[in-house]
């Protein structure tokens, strides 16, 4: 098939597995985010697609050939460093002309790309600067113009917007996916800002401890994640215990919820539940009752924290669904089974 | 934090100490030389105060002047040498392991520990006939019988090269160490086998620190004098040696000040053009 497949792709460092049997396959033109905490695995993984390091088992394949044991640089990939890696020698234009040069392509044609890419990035003129000379952003822009020079079959970013102040990133998201679809380019980033991975992306990937926990769009991660450490690692949630009654049925804090089903022959499951599905009613009137311990006004949504069962559960509203509530107040919690996630355990 | 510039005498304080140590451990001595290559010599005895110039006269002969072009050129030799096999060295170094590179470094320092006599008798003893390495290869038979290998120039090259090559190491390896190691990484991505990515992009982004190495290697070099009597037959001789000569052997004292005067001066002259030609190739 055509893009990449990683087959049970293995990394062990000494004794420790950094990389645990990933299975993954992406197709041509897709952006995927490798996704989770630091030391998941995910910049081993890029890593090893790049080629800088050699997997302990496994096979990676490239449009259907093996390129596990092709050296770095026959691999035809880009890739964007955390640190950039601009070479700090030459100018903006002599880094992106880099990869030209190496394959001793004509002057003028390695000029004519430069200011394609120049202009690709929005930086049209800059060929003469020293790097030096250059914004935080405008060094990102270089780096990934200096990547895309060759219009490599795969584009790899490794935390590439990490260095950059919070409003800065989140325009270079934007700018990175609209460069990404304009291109059509197989885009695998690595990042820990489930933000950033939910902007970007086609297909998240959640990592930790070496493994994939979970492979789908952003929205499916978020409606629908796989199991706990999904579930808390992407955006905040609820997560309950439920048990199964004599009869079967699902109950929580000892009380039936109708219409939530757990797996069958399951005596108890977790379940998450998204704060913002979280609806607060009259007390006695909801699936399960609770106090009010804190509300916290946020001007755009408002948080409001209930106590049932022993634990804690944020509700967050909209100031227009304003809920009427104080501290100290006796609220029911309304679930409607469809926004009740039951985990994997 | 802003630094202010010094405002008063006080501030400068802390400049005295290595200040009065490099008058009267540098400045005194090396004029004191300047006076003395001035001075008049007394047959068969001292000096005495004068005005002369005729010891930088007598300087400036065939002889001293190829005396001097092969000291200038001994001493570029062994520091090209030198950079050329510990930069891959020094490299290759760095991406070992820290207990291993910490092995490496404590080998690299014990050799500073041998004095350069020891080193010049242990080169002369493998470079021998009798004893030497030349036996190895007719035991191997590449050779059909052996032969000495000094004294000739290459002994004196080899000998020059161990003694400053540790040097030349633990002055790269910082630099090379603190070098952000994407960057190799980033030449490889970018279609550079490793081999390319060394010379296109570790040399050229280790510029200014092979530069300072080269002069610094040079000069350690331009001052052996042990060496090149152990290893070289006499027109293997350095100024340095020649140097010696006059002041020991032939009490010579201001016709040795004198050439060591013209060697400060000629090395002080290479090294502003090193670097006069270092910024003009960066400003390129």
């Amino acid at each position: 098939m055509s893009g990449l497949v990683l087959n049970n792709v293995t990394k062990q460092f000494g004794t420790f597995t950094a990389v645990d049997n990933v299975r993954l396959s992406v197709p041509h033109g897709t952006f995927v985010c490798l996704l989770g905490p630091s030391g998941c695995g995910k910049t081993t993984l890029l890593r090893m697609i790049a080629g800088l390091e050699d997997p302990t088992n496994g096979a990676i394949l490239l449009d259907g050939a093996d390129i596990t044991n092709v050296p770095t640089h026959q691999r035809n990939l880009g890739m964007v460093f955390q640190s950039l890696a601009l070479f700090p020698h030459l100018s903006v234009g002599e880094n992106i002309a880099y990869p030209l040069r190496i394959r001793r392509a004509a002057r003028e044609e390695q000029k004519k790309r430069v200011d394609e890419l120049l202009s690709l990035i929005h930086l049209p003129g800059y060929g003469d600067r020293a790097v030096s000379k250059l914004s935080g952003g405008q060094r990102q822009r270089v780096a990934i113009a200096r990547a895309l020079a060759l219009s490599p079959k795969i584009f790899l970013l490794d935390e590439p917007l990490s260095a950059l102040d919070a409003k800065l990133r989140e325009a270079m998201q934007v700018e990175l996916r609209q460069l990404q679809q304009k291109l059509g380019i197989t885009t695998i980033v690595v990042t820990h800002d489930q933000r950033e991975a939910m902007t970007m992306a086609d297909t998240v990937v959640v990592m930790n401890g070496g493994h994939i926990r979970q492979a789908a769009s952003p929205i499916e991660i978020y409606r629908k994640p796989a199991d706990t450490f999904v579930a808390d690692f992407i955006g905040s949630t609820n997560l309950i215990e439920t048990q199964a009654d004599s009869s079967g049925a699902a109950t929580i804090f000892g009380r039936r919820v109708p219409g939530l089903i757990l797996p069958a022959g399951a005596q108890k499951a977790t379940i998450s539940v998204r704060p913002e599905d979280v609806h607060l009613t009259a007390p006695g009137t909801g699936a399960i009752d609770g106090t009010v311990t804190f509300v916290r006004d946020l001007g755009g949504t408002i948080e409001t924290f209930v106590e049932a069962g022993g634990q804690q559960i944020i509700a967050v509203s909209t100031p227009r669904e304003r809920p009427e509530v104080a501290a100290g107040q006796a609220v029911g919690i309304a679930l409607s089974p469809d926004v009740c996630v039951v985990l994997k355990q | 934090m802003k630094r202010e510039p010094p405002q008063s005498v006080a501030d400068y304080g802390p400049l005295f100490f290595p200040a009065g140590m490099l008058l009267i451990f540098f400045v005194v001595p090396f004029g004191t030389m300047i006076a003395v290559s001035f001075f008049q010599r007394q047959e068969g005895g001292f000096y005495t105060p004068a005005f002369v110039f005729s010891n930088y006269e007598r300087f400036l002969s065939a002889f001293f002047g190829g005396v001097l072009g092969f000291s200038l050129m001994l001493a570029v030799t062994v520091a090209i040498c030198c950079v050329v096999l510990a930069l891959p060295f020094t490299y290759l170094l760095s991406r070992l392991s820290r207990r291993l590179q910490v092995i490496w470094l404590v080998g690299l320092l014990s050799v500073l520990s041998l004095s350069e006599v020891i080193i010049g008798f242990a080169w002369s003893t493998l470079l021998s006939r009798t004893a030497g390495l030349s036996n190895l290869l007719v035991k191997i038979g590449l050779l059909d019988q052996p032969i000495a290998l000094f004294p000739s120039f290459g002994a004196v090259l080899t000998g020059m090269v161990y003694q400053a090559l540790p040097y030349t190491i633990l002055v790269l390896y910082p630099a090379i160490v603190r070098l952000d190691p994407t960057l190799m990484e980033a030449a490889r991505t970018l279609g550079s086998s490793p081999m390319r990515a060394f010379f296109n992009v570790l040399v050229p982004a280790l510029r200014n620190t092979i530069m300072a190495t080269l002069i610094m290697v040079f000069i350690f070099a331009l001052g052996s004098y042990l060496l090149p009597q152990i290893l070289g037959r006499p027109q293997h001789w350095t100024l340095s040696v020649l140097i010696t000569d006059q002041a020991i052997y032939q009490s010579n004292m201001p016709f040795a000040a004198a050439m060591a005067v013209f060697l400060v001066l000629v090395t002080l002259g290479l090294v502003a053009l090193t670097l006069l030609i270092g910024r003009k190739g960066e400003k390129a």
